[in-house]
Parts: C-alpha cells; sequence; structure tokens
C-alpha cells in the first residue's frame, strides 16, 4: 500500500494514510503540485502555519531504471509568492520510495521556540526535539547524523540561512558520497526554517525493493531507456566528461553569456572558467571528471573538483553556479568559485540566487568587482550571522537591488534569472517570463534547440517559433519532473522517439497500468495548468509574467540585441 | 585571407585551442573541417562571429569560426 504521511508540527502528531486513488497514476511535481494547489490556501504567507512543504519520490524512483534517483520538494515559495517544485538527487528519494511512501507532507507549524529532528523509517514517523545542532552549517548536521545515528541515514537539511527563514535558503540533501545536493530554488529552505524542522533523517532499513508489475517488461523497458541515454552524444559522451560547465565556452560564443550583472554577453575570460579548464585542473589534481549524483545515473554530469593540494573541494559544481560567480560576478578563477560553492553548500543557499545576488550587490557598491574572498566574508561573517546586513543579502537578488535602488534587478518574480541571456536566447525568455516558478531555466531549457542543435534548430535571435518551442519543452519538463527521472534526459528524448517511450514503458511495467505517449503529455499539461490556476488566486497574474523593464531599455553585446517580444504573443503561451 | 579558427571540447585534443589561419578566397566552413580532419557528423554547432551557421557557409576574411562538438547541460 503506497502511504502519504502527514506530519503535523502544530501539535507534533504523525497520521498515515493510504494514498488516495486519484493520487495513484501522480509522482514527483506532478504530486508535489497536485498536494500544494488542493491543500494551500493560495494567499497564505509562504512562512506561517498554512503553508505546507511536501516532498514526493517521482514515479520511477527507486526502481532500477538509470538516472530515477530525483525527487521533487513543494510548497509556496516564500520568494516567489507562486506554487514551487525544487527538484534534487541524492539518497533520499530512493528510500522513500522503498518504505512505500508516496508523499511525506509537513504541516501546521510549532508555537513555542523549539525546534525538531523528524526520523523516518519502516514503522512511521517520529518527531524529537533538537538542539545539538542548531545554528550549526549543514556539513556540521551531516558529521552529527553520522556520529549520533548512522551514516547511512538519508538526511534533508537546512543551514543557518534556512533556520534565519533567509529567501536564499535552499534545502540540502545527503549523495551517496556523503556530500550534498540541494532543492535549491525558490527559498524552500525557509519553508522548512519556519516549520522548525532543523533535519530530516530516513532510514531505508528493512524495506523491501520494489514490486513491479510486470517485471520482464520493465527490464527490456529498462535495457532500451538506458541505450538512448547512452547512444546520445550529449547525455553518453559530452555532460560525462566535461559536466555541464561546457556550457561557459557555448555561451561565450553564442553571445548569450550574461557577463558584469548583465550587461555584456561575452565575458572576457570565459577560457578560465570553462568547462574545459575545469577537465584540465580535475584530472591534473586527481578528482574525477565524472560522478553520480544519485543512484543509478549513467550519465554522470556532476564531478568532484579538488584544489591543488589535491583535497577536496566541492562536488556537482555546475555551469550556472560557475557562471554566476564567474562571468556574472567577475571572478576568473575556477578555484575560488569551488572554494565559494563549498561554502555556499554549507550555509544552505541556492548558488544561482546566491551568485546573481552578489553580482547585483557588485553593482550596489557592496563589494568589488570579481572579489571572491569577500564573497566569502559576507557569507560567512554576514548571512550566516544573521547580522543586518546578511540579512539583506540573505533576501536574495530583488531585495539587494530594491535595499540600493537599483533598476538592473534581473528577477522575474522575484526569483534570480539564470545563466542565459534571454535578449540573445529568446526562447529562454519566454520560459523565465511565463513559467509558473519564477525566472527558471530548467523549466523549459530552449538552449536545447536554440543554441545546442538538440531536438532541431529555433533560430535564438528572432522571436519566431519561441513561444511553440518554451510550451512545447515546458510542458514535456513537467512530465519528465513527475517520474524522478533526471531531466537531463531531455536531451536524448528529443531526439531518440525510443527514449521517452520506453520511459513510459516502465511506468506502464511498474504499476501494471496502461498508458500512453499522449496521457504523459497530458499529464504535463495538467501538472502546469494546476500551478497556474494557484498562482492566479495567489495574485499572480499576467502582468507579473514579463522580464524586467531593463532588457527593453539596454541592449546588450556582442549582437547588441533588447528583449522585444510582444506582451500579447507571450501570453499567447497559455493557449493550450 | 585570414580566419581565426577556435576549437572546443574534445575538437582541441591534438589540434589547438585557437589558431588565425591562411585560406583561400571561396572557402566555405566544410573546407575547414575537412582541413582539421573533424569528422563532420561530430560536429554539433558552428558559429561565425557568434552567429549559427551551416557547413556552406562561404567564409570571409578575418572571420571568427568555432566548432563545437556535440555538447550539452543545464
Ligand atoms: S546526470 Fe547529473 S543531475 Fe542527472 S542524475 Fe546524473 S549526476 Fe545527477
Amino acid at each position: 500500500m503506497a502511504k502519504v504521511i502527514r506530519v503535523n508540527m502544530t501539535d507534533l502528531t504523525v497520521r498515515t494514510e493510504e494514498a488516495p486513488a486519484a493520487w495513484a497514476g501522480l509522482g514527483g511535481r506532478a504530486l508535489t503540485s497536485t498536494i500544494v494547489a488542493e491543500e494551500v490556501p493560495p494567499t497564505c504567507h509562504p512562512l506561517g502555519p498554512n503553508n505546507k512543504l511536501v516532498f514526493a519520490p517521482g514515479l520511477l524512483s527507486g526502481t532500477a531504471a538509470a538516472n530515477s534517483g530525483r525527487f521533487s520538494a513543494g510548497a509556496k515559495s516564500p520568494l516567489t509568492g507562486t506554487i514551487k517544485e525544487s527538484n534534487s538527487g541524492g539518497t533520499s528519494a530512493r528510500l522513500l520510495s522503498r518504505l512505500d511512501i508516496k508523499a511525506l507532507i509537513f504541516e501546521g507549524q510549532p508555537v513555542g521556540d523549539a525546534w525538531y529532528r523528524v526520523h523516518v523509517n519502516k514503522d512511521g514517523v517520529t518527531i524529537e526535539q533538537e538542539t545539538e545542532t542548531l545554528g550549526k552549517t549543514n556539513f556540521a548536521v551531516l558529521e552529527s547524523v553520522a556520529s549520533r545515528f548512522s551514516e547511512d541515514f538519508g538526511v534533508l537539511t537546512i543551514g543557518p540561512a534556512g533556520e534565519q527563514m533567509m529567501g536564499i535558503a535552499n534545502i540540502s540533501v545527503r549523495d551517496t558520497e556523503g556530500k550534498l545536493r540541494s532543492f535549491g530554488r525558490g527559498g524552500l529552505g525557509a519553508v522548512m526554517g519556519s516549520k522548525k524542522i532543523k533535519f530530516i533523517t530516513i532510514d531505508g532499513d528493512g524495506s523491501s525493493p520494489i514490486k513491479l508489475a510486470d517485471p520482464n517488461a520493465f527490464k527490456a523497458a529498462s535495457m532500451v531507456f538506458t541505450k538512448t541515454l547512452k547512444d546520445h552524444p550529449v547525455s553518453g559522451q559530452g555532460l560525462y566528461t566535461y559536466g555541464t560547465a561546457v556550457l561557459v565556452n557555448i555561451l561565450h560564443e553564442a553571445g548569450g553569456l550574461p557577463t558584469k550583472n548583465f550587461t555584456s554577453g561575452q565575458y572576457e575570460h570565459h577560457e578560465k572558467i570553462s568547462g574545459e579548464k575545469m577537465y584540465e585542473n580535475i584530472t591534473a589534481r586527481g578528482g574525477e571528471p565524472s560522478h553520480g549524483c544519485s543512484n543509478g545515473c549513467v550519465i554522470q554530469c556532476s564531478q568532484v573538483y579538488k584544489d591543488t593540494a589535491g583535497n577536496y573541494v566541492t562536488s556537482g559544481f555546475e555551469y550556472e553556479t560557475i557562471w554566476a560567480l564567474g562571468a556574472d560576478c567577475c571572478i576568473d578563477d575556477l578555484d575560488i568559485i569551488a572554494e565559494i560553492d563549498n561554502v555556499m553548500d554549507d550555509l544552505g543557499v541556492d548558488s544561482i540566487e546566491t551568485g546573481v545576488m552578489f553580482a547585483v550587490a557588485m553593482e550596489a557598491g557592496i563589494l568589488p568587482w570579481g572579489d571572491g574572498k569577500e564573497i566569502i566574508r559576507l557569507l560567512r561573517e554576514e548571512v550566516q550571522k544573521a547580522t543586518p546586513l546578511g540579512r539583506v543579502l540573505g533576501g536574495g537578488t530583488l531585495a539587494v537591488g530594491k535595499a540600493y535602488g537599483l533598476t538592473r534587478i534581473p528577477v522575474v518574480k522575484g526569483q534570480a534569472i539564470p545563466a542565459y541571456d534571454p535578449r540573445a536566447v529568446k526562447g529562454i525568455g519566454v520560459t523565465y517570463a511565463t513559467t509558473t516558478m519564477g525566472a527558471d531555466h530548467t523549466a523549459g531549457y530552449s538552449i536545447a534547440t536554440n543554441i545546442l542543435n538538440v531536438g532541431g534548430k529555433v533560430d535564438p535571435l528572432t522571436n519566431v517559433g519561441q513561444v511553440e518551442l518554451s510550451r512545447n519543452l515546458q510542458i514535456a519538463t513537467a512530465a519528465i519532473d513527475s517520474t524522478g527521472l533526471c531531466l537531463f534526459i531531455a536531451f536524448p528524448a528529443l531526439d531518440i522517439p525510443e527514449c521517452l517511450g520506453s520511459a513510459v514503458d516502465m511506468i506502464n511495467a511498474r504499476y501494471g497500468i496502461k498508458l500512453t505517449m499522449d496521457d504523459v503529455i497530458g499529464l504535463g499539461k495538467t501538472v502546469l495548468k494546476i500551478e497556474h490556476e494557484f498562482n492566479l488566486k495567489a495574485g499572480i497574474g499576467p502582468e507579473q509574467d514579463r522580464l524586467p523593464e531593463f532588457f527593453e531599455l539596454e541592449s546588450i553585446a556582442p549582437h547588441n540585441v533588447k528583449w522585444d517580444m510582444d506582451q500579447k504573443e507571450l501570453e499567447s503561451f497559455w493557449n493550450f | 585571407m585570414q580566419i581565426t579558427v577556435k576549437l572546443f571540447a574534445t575538437f582541441r585534443e591534438g589540434r589547438f585551442k585557437q589558431a588565425d589561419r591562411d585560406y583561400p578566397i571561396g572557402t566555405t566552413v566544410a573546407n575547414v573541417v575537412d582541413d582539421l580532419a573533424i569528422v563532420p557528423s561530430e560536429i554539433g554547432m558552428i558559429f561565425v562571429k557568434g552567429r549559427a551557421a551551416e557547413m556552406d557557409y562561404v567564409l570571409k576574411e578575418n572571420d571568427a569560426l568555432a566548432l563545437f562538438p556535440l555538447l550539452g547541460g543545464g
């Protein structure tokens, strides 16, 4: 029996229910968004007792399917005021699935000042008061869990930023190596902090392997699926060797690499922060260029980065992080960026929101351009200690821009715009403006078709075809985010038809159902509509489906382009 | 005429990162690819002065040509 577990933080009670029949075909984002839309009042305060924090493994999580180790967290976001789904790797998705937990829902809010830890195992959920790790950073929490309880537990934790309910706070997830992955975007760490949960541990002991309705059919589909991932040059080779940072040089060449707080589309020191450079450093220093963030990953876009002395600095060192601190903040040194990445993991802050925020802080004059050491100081001395300046910084990109009277504040619905300039890559501008999530590249990754020539070609510099491109990608992404499969399967999926086909076959063989590809696309559409409806009821309507004005006023080199898409055309996004 | 050729990722192995090279007038992207012994089917992206170009594009004096294998990220 698939379970839904409700943890009420107001009266510290736990209720285990059988998953309602209507949720049977839902997982991951489809389930978190359904639950948030059904149960959270859209107008509630995101940090108040009426918000809920929902974790849900995907439909294929916990099975032997390649790249199925991802899961979703959902809530109303304190950063955007919209519904939010964030997605992470780590070990917990698999453990939750094997414990037959379809959703773990945190409701209410304690009245007193006490903090809690929550433990999940085969017998259910327990809530205990927590004092030892209060105020501690994430790596200290992991150590504490390992020494007090077990090294094998799945861990979901918040750092000081989450405890202080900052907009940049993430929820960190222990990975297979005992390091951290995160539910990065949307300030979900603040929601966990508002419920006074310092960490959640998951013990998979005594759980049983997933029961498949048709093991043979599953195995057959799984083999086809894995083959498509290995056959496609992007998922089979490119991501494995260079990780996502290979995009630095690509976006620089294409003139869409936002630089110095979005004032240019090219960064003169791009080579120094490129994927090629990262690969060179990693292989010279005995790190690992290829590495998975969760069990069963065959793509392995992650890596382990070491310093010149061969000591571990960070893992999962991603393009967006490197871009934000590198090109956007003008730090031309991969080693300092790696160090900052480690500090951000430790404090529990979203690397995109934080990096973009620091570029805005540099423009505001809080610190000099390119000063990575000062970023580390500000994170450790101000944000971690929640000083008044630390709180302004911790509020995120929009908070800093407003506090300093700036007009060039790259956010949509309060969330920082990531690593692709919408003036030079128009399709991603449509995604930033229209997604239900606030600026988010993963919601409809038009870069694939605008720049990388995956899934066809659409000229990035004209407005033609961009709304349709973004719409199709957003629908497919909402479906993939519900499966527990890593979104990078989209690269083979865009070019090789058997890829998604075999994923659907795996879902059918897992549950003994008969979904068609149309059903899955239909699921993607439904998810987007549920989310959109929530946002409308929360007061976030079409007038907020737009990019900041400065993109229309300032052109960007080298193509000298502005954002000039007609608002009516943008609104046509929702015609489906 | 002079063309600046930039190579990325695996295309750099045994070749170069960036080089100014002399080619006769009328040289296409395909000619350069051939000259560098790159397998055409391995090419993912071609940019000339930051704009996407095709294999039959005829290069002009001082053009910057960038060649990438099929790559992705996100
Ligand atoms: S491809 Fe990257 S993000 Fe996806 S599961 Fe593997 S390591 Fe994680």
